[in-house]
C-alpha cells in the first residue's frame, strides 16, 4: 500500500550526527532517541529498585526499623509510578523507536521532531514526580492507585504528582500516535499487515490502548485536581458524587494499562523463540487475533479490581466472567510458544533464557490472575501479597524479563558488538533464581492474611518476609550485572556478524551491526 | 538544506523546538502547581511557562509550514501527519469520555444510591436522612447552596445552532479550496472564525449569568462539577479551534494550500468538526436530558 | 533460635510441596487460605483450592511439554527444525478446552458469590465505621458504641527506634483495646462505612472484606457457630497508620453475649463515660 520510503531531505552522504550533548537534546533520529528511552528507563529502573529495597529492607523483620510508616507508603507510591511509568513503557518505546523503522523497512519514525518531545518530556515529568520527596509533607503516599479521599490528604506534593502524570500521558500518547502512523503509513512496498513480525503488530495493538486509555487518566487526575483545589464534588457523597467513581474511570485506564506493560513483551518473546528453535512461529496469525481479543478484552474487566466496593452482585459477575476469558487468548499465546519450540532446534543463549523463563514465570503469574479473578475467592485474596505476588510476576518476570531478553537479542544489531555470553547467563540464573525467593513467598504471605501497603506486621509473617527481603537484595545486586553487561557491550567487546543469530529472520537482521544512521534509506524487498 | 526530490520521506535534522516546549510546558504545570500550593511565584512562572510554550509553538509551526511551502513533504508525509491528527482527536475524544463518564455514573449509579437505590437502601436511611434523588442535583448537603439549573432552550440553543453552522461555512470553505476559489475560501473561514468567537463569547456570558444571578458554580455539587468541566473543556477547545482557524484563515490570504495540497486545513477543519460533535452530545446530555 | 529455623525450612518444604500440588496438609504451617469459622469461608477455601488444583494441572501439561521439547528438540542433541507452522485444528481445541475450564470453574464460583452477597434476613445489625486509624463499632438494637483500636503494648512496640521486641508481645499489631463483640448462631448483619477516607474491614476466618466507603453504606454479614476470637486487619491503604488498625471480633455464647451486653449498657449507663458521649455523637 505504501510506496518507496527513501532517503532523508539531505544530502545523501553526510549521514553522520551533529556532534556533543545537542546531538542528544535536538536529535530526531529514531535510533538515538531510542537509545535516550532505553537508558533512561535503565536509569527510573535503578531508581524504582532502590525505593523496593527500602520496602524490602523495612519489611526484612516485624517492627520499624528505618523508615517512618508514612515514608513507607511514599516509597510504595514512588516505586509503583516509577517502574511502571518510568522504566517499562519507555523501555517499551525506546525499544520500538530502534526497532520498528528496521522491522518495517523505513527510514525513520514518521513523525521524528514529535518523536524527540515524546521522550524530552520524560526527563521533566519524573524530575518534578521524583522532587515531590523533598516537599513539605512529602512525596505521594496514597499508592500508585491514587485513590480519594485519602490522596486529597497530600501535601504541596500533590499538584505536582498530577501534573507529572498529565506529561507523562502527553507524552506516551505522542509516542504511541507515532508508532500507529509509522507502522501504517511507512512500510516497505511488500510489507503487508499480515506480514508485519509480530513486535511490530503487539506494538500496533498496545499503541491504540495508549490512546484510547491515557487521556482517561489524565481525566481522572483533573477530577482529583479540581476537587481538591476548585471545590468540585465528583468523589464526594455529599455532592452527589462517590470515591468509587474514581475508581471506576481509574480502571477504566489501569486495567488496559497493565496490558500495554505485556503486549510488547508478548511480541519481544514471539520474535525471540523462533530464532532460537529454528523455526517459524507456530500460529502467527492466531497470534495476532489473540492479541487483539486481549486488547478488546481489557476493556471490559476492569471492575476486578473493586470486588470489594460493594458493587451490584450483576456487575460483580460481569466483570469476573469476563476477566476469566482473558485467559483464553492468552492461553493461545503460550501454547504457540511451546508449539513453536516443539520438534525445533533449540540453543539457549542468554535472550532465549530469558525468554523461556518469561513463558514459564509469566503463567505462573497468569494463574494467580485468573484465581483472582473468581471474585468470592478475591474477597480473601484482595489487598493482600497474594495480588503483590501476581503481579511481580507478570511484571517482573513478565515485562522486565521480556525487555531484558529483547537487550540481549538485540543489542549485538545495535552496537555492533557481542556481549559476554557467560555473564548473560550467570545474570540469567542468577536473576531467577532470587527473584522466585523475592516473590513466590509473598504468595504464602497474602494467603495467611497479610495485607499489602504495610510498614509492619505481626510475627506470624517473619519468615517469609526475611525470606523474600534476602531473595530481593539478591535479586537488585544481579541486576547490576545487566548494567554492567550493557554498558561494557556499548564500549566495545567483540564484533557482531550483520545476522548475529543464526536463526534470526526479519529485515533487522539484513541491516549491518551497528545498522546506519538512517535505518533504510532504499526501501529493501519484502518476500 | 538541499532539496529533496519530490518522493523522498522528509527527515528532518535536529530541532531544538521539543525541549523549548518541553521547558515551557514545565514551568507553566510547575507554576500552576506553585500557585495552588498557595505561593505569588506560581502566577508569574505560568506566563513565563505560556510565553515559552506560545513561542515553541510559532517556531515549530513556523518551520512545518516553510518546509511545507518549500515543496518537502511528499504525498507520503501528508499521510503520516493525516494519522497522526486522526489519533490526535481519537485521544481528544477519550479525554472528554473520561468526563462524560463521570457525568454517566453519577446520573446512572452514584446519585440513584445516596437516594437509596440498587443495594444501597442503608446508605439512604443511615447516612443521607431519606434524601431523594433526582437530577440535576448538588447532593444530599446541598452543597453550595440553593442554584438554578441552566435550561437548554435559551442561550445553549443559540449556540448550538451557531456551531452546526459554523460547520457548514468551514465545509463551504474546503469546497472553495478545492475549487481553487481562494476568496469564498477566506470568506467561509473568516464566517467560521466568528461564529467560533461568538459561541464562546456567549458562553461566557452564560458562565457570568450562572455565576452571578443563578449561584451555579463549580462547585455546586455533582451538577455544577460536570457542567463545567464539561462545557469548559470543551469551551477551551473551541477558543484552540478558533484561533487555529484563525491562523488558517491568515495562511490562505497569504495564498497557502493549493487544490490538492491543504492537508493545514483539513486538520484544522477536523478539529473543527470534533468540538462540534462533542457540543451535540453536551447540548443532548448536559442541557436538555 | 535453632526451632525457628527448623520451622522455616519445613515451610519451605511445603511450599515446595504446594508448588507440586500437595497443598492441603500445608493449612496449618500459614501458607495457604484456611477453611475459616463460616459456611461461606468454607466454600471461599474449596474454590480457591479447586482453581489452584486446575493451574497446577494445566501448568503440568503445558510446562511438561515444554521442557520435554527442551530437552529432545536440542540442537546440541542433534535436533533438525520442523517446518510446520499452522494446524487451524490444534489452535481450535485449545481455544475450546480452555474455555470449557473456565465454566467448569465459573459455576461454583457463581453460586459463592451470590450466598455471599446476599446480607438479608439478619437476626442482628452492627454499624462499623472507619476512622483513620480506628474502628467504630455501634449496636443500633442496643445503644452500644465504642472505638476500638491498637492495643497500648504493640503500639509501643512498633515505633521507630522502640526498645520493644516485637516478638515479645502477645498478638503484636493484632490485637486492640475493645474488641467487637458477638453472639454465635445469628445471622448478623453489618453495616460499614467510613468517616474520613476509605478503610476495609477484614478479618480472614470469617471470609471476606468489604471496603468502608464514606459516604456509602456496604452490607455483608456472616454467622459463626463456635465461640472463638477472630483477628485481622484494615485492608485498603488509609494513610500513615493503615498498618495499624486491627480487628479483632470475639462470638460468645449467646448467654456471654448477653452479659457483655449488659455490662456495657451499664457502663454506657455512667453519663461521664467516654463511650455514652460516643453513642450520643453517633446518633
Ligand atoms: C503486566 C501486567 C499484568 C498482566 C498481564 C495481568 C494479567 C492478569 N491479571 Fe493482573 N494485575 C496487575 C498486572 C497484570 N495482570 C497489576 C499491576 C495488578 C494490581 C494493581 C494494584 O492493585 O496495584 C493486578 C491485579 C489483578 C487483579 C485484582 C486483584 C485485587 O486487587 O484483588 C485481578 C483480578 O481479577 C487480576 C487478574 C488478572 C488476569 C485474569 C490476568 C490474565 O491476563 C492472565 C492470563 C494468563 C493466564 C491464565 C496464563 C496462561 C494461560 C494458559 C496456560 C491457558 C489455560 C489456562 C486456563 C484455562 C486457566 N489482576
Ligand atoms: C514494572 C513494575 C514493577 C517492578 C519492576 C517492580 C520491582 C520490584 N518490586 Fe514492586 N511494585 C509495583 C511494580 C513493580 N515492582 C507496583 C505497581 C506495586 C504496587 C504499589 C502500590 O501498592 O501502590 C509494587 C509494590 C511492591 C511491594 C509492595 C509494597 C507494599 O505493598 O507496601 C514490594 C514489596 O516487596 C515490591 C518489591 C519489589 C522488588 C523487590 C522489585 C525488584 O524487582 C526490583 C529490582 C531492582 C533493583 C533493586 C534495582 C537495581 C539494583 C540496584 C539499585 C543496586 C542496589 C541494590 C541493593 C542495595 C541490593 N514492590
Ligand atoms: Cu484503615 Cu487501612
Ligand atoms: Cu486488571
Amino acid at each position: 500500500m505504501s510506496e518507496a520510503t527513501t532517503h532523508d531531505a539531505h544530502d545523501h552522504h553526510d549521514h553522520g550526527p551533529a556532534k556533543g550533548l545537542m546531538r542528544w537534546v535536538t536529535t530526531t533520529n529514531h535510533k538515538d532517541i531510542g537509545t535516550l528511552y532505553l537508558l533512561f528507563s535503565l536509569l527510573m529502573f535503578f531508581v524504582g529498585g532502590a525505593m523496593a529495597m527500602v520496602i524490602r529492607a523495612e519489611l526484612f523483620a516485624p517492627g520499624m526499623q528505618i523508615v517512618d510508616p508514612y515514608f513507607f507508603n511514599q516509597m510504595t507510591t514512588n516505586h509503583a509510578l516509577i517502574m511502571i511509568f518510568g522504566a517499562v513503557m519507555p523501555a517499551f518505546v525506546g525499544l520500538a523507536n530502534w526497532l520498528l523503522p528496521m522491522m518495517i523497512g523505513a527510514p525513520d519514525m514518521a513523525l521524528p521532531r514529535m518523536n524527540n518531545w515524546s521522550f524530552w518530556i520524560l526527563p521533566f515529568a519524573f524530575s518534578m514526580l521524583i522532587g515531590t520527596l523533598f516537599m513539605d509533607g512529602g512525596a505521594p503516599a496514597a499508592g500508585w492507585t491514587i485513590y480519594p479521599p485519602l490522596v486529597l490528604q497530600t501535601g504541596d506534593a500533590f499538584p505536582f504528582m498530577i501534573f507529572a502524570i498529565h506529561m507523562m500521558g502527553i507524552s506516551s500518547v505522542m509516542g504511541a500516535i507515532n508508532v500507529i502512523a509509522t507502522i501504517l503509513n511507512m512500510r516497505a512496498p511488500g510489507m503487508t499487515l499480515m506480514k508485519m513480525p509480530l513486535f511490530v503488530w503487539t506494538w500496533l495493538i498496545t499503541a491504540y490502548l495508549l490512546i484510547a486509555v491515557m487521556p482517561v487518566l489524565a481525566g481522572a487526575v483533573t477530577m482529583l485536581l479540581t476537587d481538591k483545589y476548585f471545590h468540585t464534588s465528583f468523589f464526594t457523597a455529599a455532592g452527589g458524587g462517590d470515591p468509587v467513581m474514581y475508581q471506576h474511570i481509574f480502571w477504566f485506564f489501569g486495567h488496559p494499562e497493565v496490558y500495554i506493560l505485556i503486549l510488547p513483551a508478548f511480541g519481544i518473546v514471539s520474535q525471540i523463540i523462533p530464532t532460537f528453535a529454528r523455526k517459524q512461529l507456530f500460529g502467527y496469525s492466531s497470534m495476532v487475533y489473540a492479541t487483539a481479543s486481549i486488547a478488546f478484552l481489557s476493556f471490559i474487566v476492569w471492575a476486578h479490581h473493586m470486588f470489594t466496593v460493594g458493587m451490584p452482585v450483576a456487575g460483580e459477575l460481569f466483570f469476573m466472567y469476563a476477566t476469566m476469558l482473558i485467559a483464553v487468548p492468552t492461553g493461545v499465546k503460550v501454547f504457540n510458544w511451546v508449539s513453536t519450540m516443539w520438534k525445533g532446534s533449540m540453543t539457549f543463549e542468554t535472550p532465549m533464557l530469558f525468554a523461556l523463563g518469561f513463558v514459564v514465570l509469566f503463567t505462573i503469574g497468569g494463574f494467580s490472575g485468573l484465581m483472582l479473578a473468581i471474585a468470592p475467592s478475591d474477597f480473601q485474596y484482595h489487598d493482600t501479597y497474594f495480588v503483590v505476588a501476581h503481579f511481580h510476576y507478570v511484571l517482573v518476570t513478565g515485562a522486565i524479563y521480556a525487555i531484558m531478553a529483547g537487550t540481549y537479542y538485540w543489542l549485538p544489531k545495535w552496537t555492533g558488538h557481542m556481549y559476554n555470553e557467560t555473564l548473560g547467563k550467570w545474570h540469567f540464573w542468577l536473576s531467577t533464581i532470587t527473584v522466585n525467593i523475592l516473590f513466590f513467598p509473598q504468595h504464602f504471605l497474602g494467603l495467611a492474611g497479610m495485607p499489602r501497603r504495610i510498614p509492619d506486621y505481626s510475627v506470624q509473617f517473619a519468615e517469609f518476609n526475611m525470606i523474600s527481603s534476602i531473595g530481593g537484595f539478591a535479586f537488585g545486586l544481579s541486576q547490576l550485572m545487566f548494567a554492567y553487561i550493557v554498558i561494557s557491550t556499548i564500549r566495545g567487546g567483540k564484533k557482531a556478524s550483520d545476522q548475529v543469530w543464526d536463526g534470526a529472520k526479519g529485515l533487522e537482521w539484513t541491516l549491518p551491526s551497528p545498522p546506519p544512521y538512517h535505518s533504510f534509506t532504499e526501501a529493501p524487498e519484502v518476500k | 538544506m538541499s532539496a529533496a526530490t519530490h518522493d523522498d520521506y522528509y527527515v528532518p535534522h535536529g530541532s531544538h523546538w521539543p525541549i523549548v516546549g518541553s521547558i515551557g510546558l514545565t514551568t507553566l504545570l510547575g507554576g500552576f502547581a506553585t500557585m495552588l500550593n498557595g505561593s505569588t511565584m506560581g502566577g508569574k512562572l505560568m506566563i513565563a511557562g505560556v510565553l515559552i510554550v506560545l513561542f515553541m509553538m510559532f517556531g515549530w509551526f513556523g518551520t512545518v509550514i516553510r518546509e511545507s511551502e518549500g515543496g518537502y513533504y511528499n504525498e507520503q508525509v501528508d499521510r503520516s501527519f493525516r494519522w497522526g491528527m486522526s489519533w490526535f482527536i481519537f485521544s481528544e475524544v477519550m479525554f472528554f469520555a473520561a468526563f462524560f463518564g463521570a457525568l454517566f455514573y453519577a446520573r446512572e449509579f452514584s446519585i440513584p444510591w445516596i437516594g437509596g437505590g440498587g443495594n444501597n437502601m442503608m446508605t439512604n436511611l443511615e447516612l443521607w436522612n431519606s434524601w431523594e434523588a433526582a437530577w440535576p442535583t448538588n447532593g444530599p448537603a446541598n452543597v453550595g447552596g440553593e442554584y438554578e439549573v441552566m435550561g437548554a432552550w435559551g442561550l445553549p440553543a443559540l449556540n448550538t445552532l451557531i456551531l452546526l453552522s459554523s460547520g457548514v461555512t468551514v465545509t463551504w470553505a474546503h469546497w472553495a479550496l478545492k475549487k481553487g476559489n481562494r476568496s469564498q475560501l477566506v470568506l467561509g473561514l473568516l464566517a467560521t472564525v466568528v461564529l467560533g468567537f461568538t459561541f464562546v463569547g456567549l458562553q461566557a456570558m452564560e458562565y457570568s449569568h450562572a455565576y452571578h444571578e443563578m449561584n451555579l458554580t463549580l462547585g455546586s455539587g455533582i451538577y455544577g462539577s460536570t457542567f463545567f468541566m464539561l462545557t469548559g473543556f470543551h469551551g477551551f477547545h473551541v477558543t484552540m479551534g478558533a484561533i487555529m482557524l484563525t491562523v488558517i484563515m491568515f495562511r490562505s490570504m497569504k495564498g497557502h494550500f493549493t487544490a490538492e495540497h491543504h492537508f493545514g486545513f483539513e486538520a484544522v477543519a477536523w478539529y473543527w468538526h470534533f468540538v462540534d460533535v462533542v457540543w451535540l452530545g453536551l447540548f443532548i446530555f448536559v442541557y436538555w436530558l | 533460635m535453632s526451632h525457628k529455623k527448623s520451622v522455616w525450612l519445613q515451610r519451605a518444604l511445603l511450599g515446595g510441596a504446594m508448588l507440586l500440588g500437595a497443598g492441603s496438609a500445608a493449612a496449618e504451617y500459614g501458607l495457604n487460605m484456611t477453611p475459616g469459622v463460616t459456611n461461606v469461608s468454607g466454600e471461599v477455601y474449596h474454590l480457591h483450592m479447586l482453581i489452584f488444583y486446575i493451574c497446577c494441572a494445566i501448568a503440568v501439561v503445558v510446562f511438561g511439554a515444554m521442557f520435554y521439547s527442551i530437552w529432545k528438540h536440542r540442537k546440541s542433541v542433534g535436533a533438525e527444525a520442523a517446518n510446520f507452522h499452522e494446524s487451524t485444528t490444534v489452535e481450535i481445541i485449545w481455544t475450546v478446552i480452555p474455555f470449557a475450564i473456565l465454566i467448569s470453574m465459573a459455576i461454583p464460583a457463581t453460586k459463592a458469590l451470590i450466598n455471599l452477597e446476599d446480607a438479608s434476613d439478619p437476626d442482628m445489625t452492627v454499624k462499623i465505621t472507619g476512622y483513620q486509624w480506628k474502628w467504630h463499632y455501634a449496636y443500633p438494637e442496643e445503644q452500644i458504641a465504642f472505638f476500638s483500636s491498637l492495643d497500648a503494648k504493640s503500639n509501643e512496640a512498633r515505633q521507630l527506634g522502640s526498645s520493644v521486641d516485637p516478638a515479645s508481645v502477645e498478638d503484636y499489631l493484632l490485637n486492640v483495646d475493645n474488641r467487637l463483640v458477638l453472639p454465635v448462631g445469628k445471622k448478623v448483619r453489618f453495616l460499614i462505612t467510613s468517616n474520613d477516607v476509605i478503610h476495609s474491614w477484614w478479618v480472614r476466618d470469617l471470609g471476606w472484606k468489604k471496603d468502608a466507603i464514606p459516604g456509602f453504606i456496604n452490607e455483608a454479614w456472616t454467622r459463626v457457630e463456635e465461640p472463638g476470637v477472630y483477628r485481622g486487619q484494615c485492608a485498603e491503604l488509609c494513610g500513615k497508620d493503615h498498618g495499624f488498625m486491627p480487628i479483632v471480633v470475639e462470638f460468645k455464647a449467646q448467654a456471654d453475649y448477653d452479659a457483655w451486653v449488659a455490662a456495657q449498657k451499664a457502663q454506657a449507663g455512667n453519663s461521664k463515660s467516654p463511650v455514652a458521649t460516643v453513642v450520643a455523637a453517633v446518633n
